[in-house]
């Protein structure tokens, strides 16, 4: 039996390389299995979109505390993480949106997240590309775009800085408490065992709550200044809400290099990562719903991902009822960019036995789960 | 309902060829390609100067109702049996029995200090530009890489007053030697390349000669080039390099069809492992023109259910095969070429990648997520080449769109129910 360490993470990807760093930056002996290349899962599919939501109480609490951990470190992050402060836009169609919008700024306003409203005509002035004749939309600054997998390649660097161990290219074949056997038989022994992977880890977990759903995203070639912030329309909330039916919106992303990433869609049942032509023309469509000058642009790519769903749309972060030295950090839907430093802290604080800055219950593994929709 | 019997990817001398056999037997031919007029890389002309033996089959293919899609992309293929296509002014789908994938080759670059500064081109490339107009009289010009082309190109610039300061072949004298007793099999291609030498007569062909530098402020001012123990610059307009081909599976590969050592997998009909899949030409490996026609003609037979006819070509295209195979032997890419990139050398030009942080990743898709290799514009079309040869690395898969596409032509169509 080889050394045993403090934390063993299976998964390497931002999830994981998130808590890798909090937990070494503890002081604890931390090692991770990742078998592919670091933020090689979802987190290479993802939009990189830090935002604070509002689906749920625990939701929002969870997303604003980890976007604050996210803009306290902006100054910190190497150029390749991409940090761009660039807002978000919730774009609102019609005056029923914008009721919508007015209550979505109360309820930032009284949680301290800044949020302003725009009208039409600042809207039009602020995103020249959107279509005319939208109500308006509610303005969120602080929210940002990163780069997902060098922001995961850095945690997890500062994380070995710190004398953690990782074990690439090697893949976890069951979890315990007890520690991590290995895909070659091995077992890597340790005190806790934290699984992170991600809409993997029902295979290592059976029995969870977590299920796939498929998202396509295009990248386009470059063209500066074509969109200045992230642009959701207000229905995002309702297709991310929703858990039947597949659905699309318009969700459009100025990344750093002045490309354009354009989403999203959402699909149970999918289980094969291949384009489905289908979605991806409704999505494009939606797209250009909102923004006609879409049209002529180039696209470069597409590709799609798997967020990892639970049924009330909260990650599971904590011990598991039946295993109290197995946790999971897991279940992170389209939030896991945004949510993985403070999940990390989460994961730190009750292995520790720190008092967290927010209630962990909601996102308790052991919670009654009580299904939306 | 398909749209046609046979529908042909690509117009160069595979596709014209498949694209007549197929329309000669009586089956409806459709052919596309992404220039605006047919003939490939080879052929390829302003309408009207096409050479003769092009001329042939571009009027036989028009004789036999060949339906010409020119200036059309393939872009996606969004259900069995379709694929869809862009052009300049819109988008089209495409439905088809058979499909034959002539879609040919590409120039592979290796990267050197400089390879990225304007005026360094491939040689091809700089080919196409000079037929579609760019002046090269009287410029100074640099031919360097591997392969017959770099004569064919050679050749071209000297027809045209350019001046040509020498060719610089990476192969050894003694591997074209080899090649040269193999021609003597062939003499069609000897007869050719003997022409080839005599209108080069005055320009200096090296062997084991490569260029280690390309220099200039803007642009290109001059070459450095090694051969053995000697180093020298020489002042040139224009560096035209090619260091071989490498064939265009992007289709193939999007529809499924087994690859096998970088080419669209055949077997003896031209038939993919997709059963009304056919490819023919430089996708299914490096032969050259004649090559490519014969296969054309077999797939076009093929392809239209005319099996014993594809049957009489198949002694004619093992010769052009095992010619095909002396070739690549020897202009096979020396391993000193690897030596030639330094670390702070661009691997990726779209995205600015340095080999250095290329080769501090682990293989092809973590450069391509930690560094960006290979994600700009080309989609690795140019670098997964190099990368490939410089580190052993296979790029990955290819999804829809597999080439640049306006997002209109990826939503104008009707989404299947
Ligand atoms: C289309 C799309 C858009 C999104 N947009 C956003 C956004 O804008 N903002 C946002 O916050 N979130 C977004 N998300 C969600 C976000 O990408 C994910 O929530 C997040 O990446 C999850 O990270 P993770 O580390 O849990 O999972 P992953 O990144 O999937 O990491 C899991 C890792 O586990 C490894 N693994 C698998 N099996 C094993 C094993 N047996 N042993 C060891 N390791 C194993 C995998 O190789 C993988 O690297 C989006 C997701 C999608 C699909
Ligand atoms: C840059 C270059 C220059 C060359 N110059 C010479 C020369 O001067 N002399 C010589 O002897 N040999 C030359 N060759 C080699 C010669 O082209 C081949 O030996 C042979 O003729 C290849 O025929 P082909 O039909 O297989 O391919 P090609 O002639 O390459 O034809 C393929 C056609 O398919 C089209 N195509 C590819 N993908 C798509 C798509 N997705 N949608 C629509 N159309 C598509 C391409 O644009 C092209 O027109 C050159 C090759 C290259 C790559």
């Amino acid at each position: 039996m080889g050394k045993s360490y403090d934390v063993a993470i299976a998964g390497g990807g931002i999830v994981g390389a998130a808590c890798a760093e909090e937990c070494a930056a503890a002081g604890l002996s931390v090692v991770v299995v990742e078998p592919g290349p670091v933020g090689g899962g979802a987190t290479a599919a993802g939009m990189g979109h830090i935002v604070v939501m509002d689906d749920s109480p625990a939701q929002i609490a969870l997303t604003n505390y980890s976007r604050t951990l996210w803009m306290a470190r902006a100054h910190e992050f190497p150029a390749d993480v991409e940090y761009v402060s660039a807002g978000t836009l919730w774009v609102a169609a019609d005056a029923e949106e914008m009721a919508e919008v007015e209550r979505k700024r109360a309820v930032y306003e009284a949680i301290g997240v800044r949020a302003e409203v725009l009208g039409p005509r600042e809207l039009a002035e602020a995103e020249p590309n959107l279509r005319p004749s939208l109500a308006g939309a509610l303005r969120v600054p602080d929210d940002a775009v990163v780069y997902p997998p060098c922001a995961a390649r850095y945690m997890l660097q500062r994380a070995l800085e710190r004398g953690a161990v990782v074990r690439a290219g090697e893949s976890a074949a069951q979890l315990s408490g007890a520690g991590i056997k290995l895909r070659d038989g091995s077992f890597v022994p340790a005190g806790i065992v934290v699984n992170a992977t991600g809409a993997w880890a029902p295979s290592l977990t059976p029995g969870i709550e977590v299920r796939k759903r498929k998202g396509h995203l295009v990248i386009t070639d470059r063209y500066p200044g074509f969109v200045h912030h992230q642009l959701v329309e207000l229905g995002y909330l309702k297709s991310a809400h929703s858990m039947t039916a597949d659905s699309v919106a318009f969700n459009v992303q100025p990344r750093k290099t002045g490309q354009l990433l354009i989403g999203s869609s959402r699909q149970f049942g999918a289980e094969h990562g291949e384009i489905d032509a289908n979605m991806l023309t409704r999505m494009l469509r939606r797209a250009q719903e909102y923004m006609p000058a879409l049209a002529a642009l180039t696209a470069i790519r597409s590709w799609t991902g798997f967020r990892a769903a639970t049924p009330d749309k909260l990650p599971l972060i904590g011990p598991c009822p039946q295993d109290p030295r197995l946790y999971l950090a897991t279940g992170h839907e389209g939030l896991g960019i945004t949510t993985s430093l403070a999940t990390a802290k989460l994961v730190a604080d009750q292995l520790l036995h720190r008092t967290p800055a927010i209630p962990v219950e909601p996102y308790l593994p052991g919670r009654k789960q009580a299904e939306h929709d | 309902m398909p749209d046609c019997d046979v529908l042909v990817i690509g117009a160069g001398p595979a596709g014209l060829a498949a694209a007549t056999r197929a329309a000669e037997t009586g089956a409806s031919v459709a052919m596309v390609d992404d220039n605006p007029h047919p003939g490939g890389q080879i052929w390829r002309a302003a309408a009207g100067k096409a050479p003769q033996d092009a001329a042939r089959w571009i009027h036989s293919a028009e004789q036999h109702q060949v339906e010409w899609i020119a200036g059309a992309r393939v872009f996606a293929a969004p259900a069995p049996n379709r694929i869809a296509v862009e052009k300049f002014d819109g988008e089209l789908e495409l439905g088809y029995r058979s499909l034959i994938l002539a879609t040919g080759a590409r120039e592979r670059f290796l990267p050197f200090p400089g390879w990225t500064l304007p005026n360094v081109m491939g040689a091809g490339g700089l080919q196409a530009l000079a037929k579609s107009g760019l002046p090269v009289e009287g410029k100074k010009i640099v031919i360097a890489g591997s392969g017959p082309l770099l004569l064919a190109v050679a050749k071209y610039m000297k027809e045209h007053a350019a001046d040509v300061r020498l060719i610089a072949e990476q192969a050894t004298q003694s591997a074209l030697l080899a090649f040269g007793l193999r021609l003597a099999a062939h003499p069609g291609k000897l007869i050719q390349a003997v022409g080839l030498r005599a209108a080069l007569l005055g320009i200096p062909y090296l062997t084991s000669c490569w260029p280690v530098a390309a220099e200039g402020k803007d642009k290109l001012e001059a070459v450095t080039l090694s051969r053995g123990e000697r180093t020298w610059t020489e002042r040139c307009d224009y560096l035209a390099c090619g260091f071989g081909l490498v064939p265009n599976t992007e289709i193939a590969a999007l529809l499924g069809c087994r690859l096998s050592d970088g080419s669209v997998a055949v077997d003896e009909q031209q038939q993919t492992s997709i059963t009304n899949v056919y490819s023919a030409g430089e996708a299914t490996g490096i032969g050259g023109l004649e090559l490519a026609l014969v296969e054309g003609e077999i797939a076009g037979f093929a392809a239209a259910g005319a099996s014993a006819r594809a049957r009489t070509l198949f002694a004619a295209r093992d010769r052009y095969r095992k010619f095909a195979e002396a070739l690549e032997h020897a202009f096979a890419p020396r391993e000193e070429l690897k030596a030639l990139p330094r670390e702070e050398t661009l691997v990726c030009r779209c995205e600015d990648v340095t080999l250095g942080r290329v080769r501090s990743c682990t293989g092809w898709r973590e450069a391509k997520l930690h560094t960006r290799c290979g994600m700009g514009p080309c989609q690795g079309r140019v670098c997964g080449a190099a990368v490939e040869f410089l580190l052993g690395w296979k790029s990955e898969s290819v999804r829809p769109p597999v080439f640049p596409t306006r997002i209109e032509s990826l939503t104008r169509t009707e989404p299947p129910a």
